[in-house]
């Protein structure tokens, strides 16, 4: 199992409801997030192109992350989700250079934090918090490697890039372009 | 024409809009570990060359300087980290793809050994000094007798300690500065460098002065030719690290590094230190003072502009 998510681009009009839902489902302090929208504009007057993205943690299947904690905290768990067990962190901030996406934050209470793919969630069956309130329905979650996983069926037709693979990651959001 | 304009609806303390999760912290406590591994290397090689007389102050005097920096260092350590009262769970475990995690093991090796090597050169120093208890009379004067085991593991760990000094940051691949296995070496030899500079300065012996001032030339001239070895790989590599150098290179740390590090840090000391040796009086204080500062800011210039680089945004 590998769970994965897809983005599209050409249908999210950067509401940040998303944003919202999981700053209030994972109790983010004020002034942070685990998940944000970037808006990505090219070209020139009157030539321009605008790309919305949702973007979190890519939950990356060679996740530099994990590999340079000192202390075991940040680990992968069922499904490749990337966690961090917060009282084994002794907010050092390596992972937080290690990563390539900028994902991760310091938590005011001291340990590092990031997106989980809301795993409590998904322990008792649900979805995540941002793919339920997506207004636009732009967001697909589910297992990669599962055929007929809602995302999956969104990779299946359409074309899609994943954010700086140079970095050699791997990273497992998807943004269908 | 193109133009790109990103707006992220983001702004997180010490990630946005640049990552400066590491304060001065780090690089002090790179600067202090390179610094103690540079004087434990020297002090190990003579003892093991049998020079311990010809070298008094490296192998006798100047190692007193290396428990000092270690704990300074470690002590900056601990106040990097949010979570400092999880700070035990370090040595809960070794992970060895974690540079953080083997380097806090060495320095939990290096401490103790390098204390204890103090400990047995205590007497020789201070002729009135005495142990207290008896059972530590006997354990140092056990070290006593150990002395060239010990020397070899205290080079072995130096060049372990000054190297991860520099792996610490070029493990991380997604700050392209830092991404380059040269910073390893840079860091080692700019650690020995230091290290260096301080027995010559603490040395009042001329003959001592002078053959450490050789070998240092050496490092700084090899310190030089990875600085431009370390540009070469950057300009010849990806996007991204071409950006990195071009901090450097007209960007917003150029005279910070080329004036305090490359010529005030290095080139200038170098200079003082061949004077004096064709003869020249020169305060020992000034080129050593020189090439600590200029480590010092090294340090810090690495540790600062490293973050700043980046892949995305
Ligand atoms: S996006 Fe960053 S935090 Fe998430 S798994 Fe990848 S490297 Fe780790
Ligand atoms: S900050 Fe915490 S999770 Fe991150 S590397 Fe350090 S100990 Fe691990």
């Amino acid at each position: 199992m590998r769970y994965a998510m897809a983005i599209d681009t050409r249908k999210c009009v950067g509401c940040s409801d998303c944003v919202v839902a999981c700053q209030t489902e994972n109790n983010v302090p004020h002034g942070y997030c685990r998940d944000w929208i970037v808006e990505n504009v090219s070209g020139a007057y009157p030539i321009v192109e605008v790309e919305l993205r949702s973007e979190r943690c890519n939950h990356c299947e060679n996740s530099p992350c994990v590999r340079c904690c000192p202390t075991g905290a940040s680990h992968i768990v069922e499904g490749g989700i990337v966690m961090v067990t917060h009282d084994e962190c002794i907010g050092c901030g390596a992972c937080i250079q290690s990563c390539p996406y900028d994902a991760r934050y310091s938590h005011p209470d001291g340990y590092v934090d990031k997106c989980t793919f809301c795993q409590h969630r998904l322990q008792k069956g649900q979805n995540t918090a941002c793919v339920e309130v997506c207004p636009t329905k732009c967001l697909h979650f589910g297992d990669i490697e599962d055929p007929y996983s809602d995302v999956s069926l969104a990779l299946k037709n359409r074309t899609w890039k994943v954010l700086a693979p140079e970095a050699g990651t791997k990273p497992q959001l998807y943004f269908l372009t | 024409m193109k133009e790109e304009l990103f707006i992220s609806g983001r702004d997180i303390p010490n990630i946005d809009p640049f990552l400066n999760i590491w304060h001065w912290q780090i690089p002090l406590y790179l600067f202090l570990g390179g610094l103690a591994a540079g004087i434990m290397f020297f002090a190990g090689l003579f003892t093991i060359m049998g020079k311990e007389k010809q070298m008094a102050t490296t192998v006798k005097w100047a190692p007193f300087m290396v428990p000092v920096a270690l704990v300074l260092g470690l002590f900056a350590l601990f106040l990097d980290l949010k979570h400092e009262m999880y700070f035990w769970r370090l040595y809960t475990t070794i992970r060895m793809e974690s540079p953080m995690s083997w380097g806090a093991w060495t320095l939990m090796l290096v401490t103790p050994l390098s204390m204890i090597w103090v400990a047995t050169y205590m007497k020789e120093l201070m002729p009135r000094w005495n142990w207290k208890f008896d059972f530590v009379e006997k354990t140092v004067a056990f070290f006593t007798t150990k002395r060239k085991e010990m020397a070899w593991a205290m080079m072995l760990l130096a060049i372990i300690l000054g190297v991860y000094t520099g792996i610490l940051l070029s493990a991380f691949n997604a700050r392209p500065l830092w991404n380059t296995s040269i910073l390893g070496p840079l860091f080692l030899v700019s650690g020995l460098s230091t290290g260096l500079a301080t027995i010559i300065w603490m040395s009042k012996d001329k003959k001592e002065r002078y053959i450490l001032s050789q070998i240092d030339l050496g490092l700084i001239g090899i310190e030089l030719f990875l600085i431009v070895h370390l540009f070469m790989g950057f300009l010849a590599a990806s996007a991204v690290q071409i950006e990195a150098a071009e901090l450097f290179l007209g960007g917003q740390f150029t005279v910070t590094f080329w004036v305090f590090v490359v010529i005030l840090g290095l080139v200038f000391p170098a200079t003082l230190e061949i004077l004096e040796i064709k003869g020249f009086h020169i305060p020992i204080w000034i080129p050593a003072l020189l090439i600590l500062f200029g480590g010092l800011v090294f340090r810090f210039v690495m540790v600062e502009a490293g973050q700043i680089t980046r892949y995305l945004y």
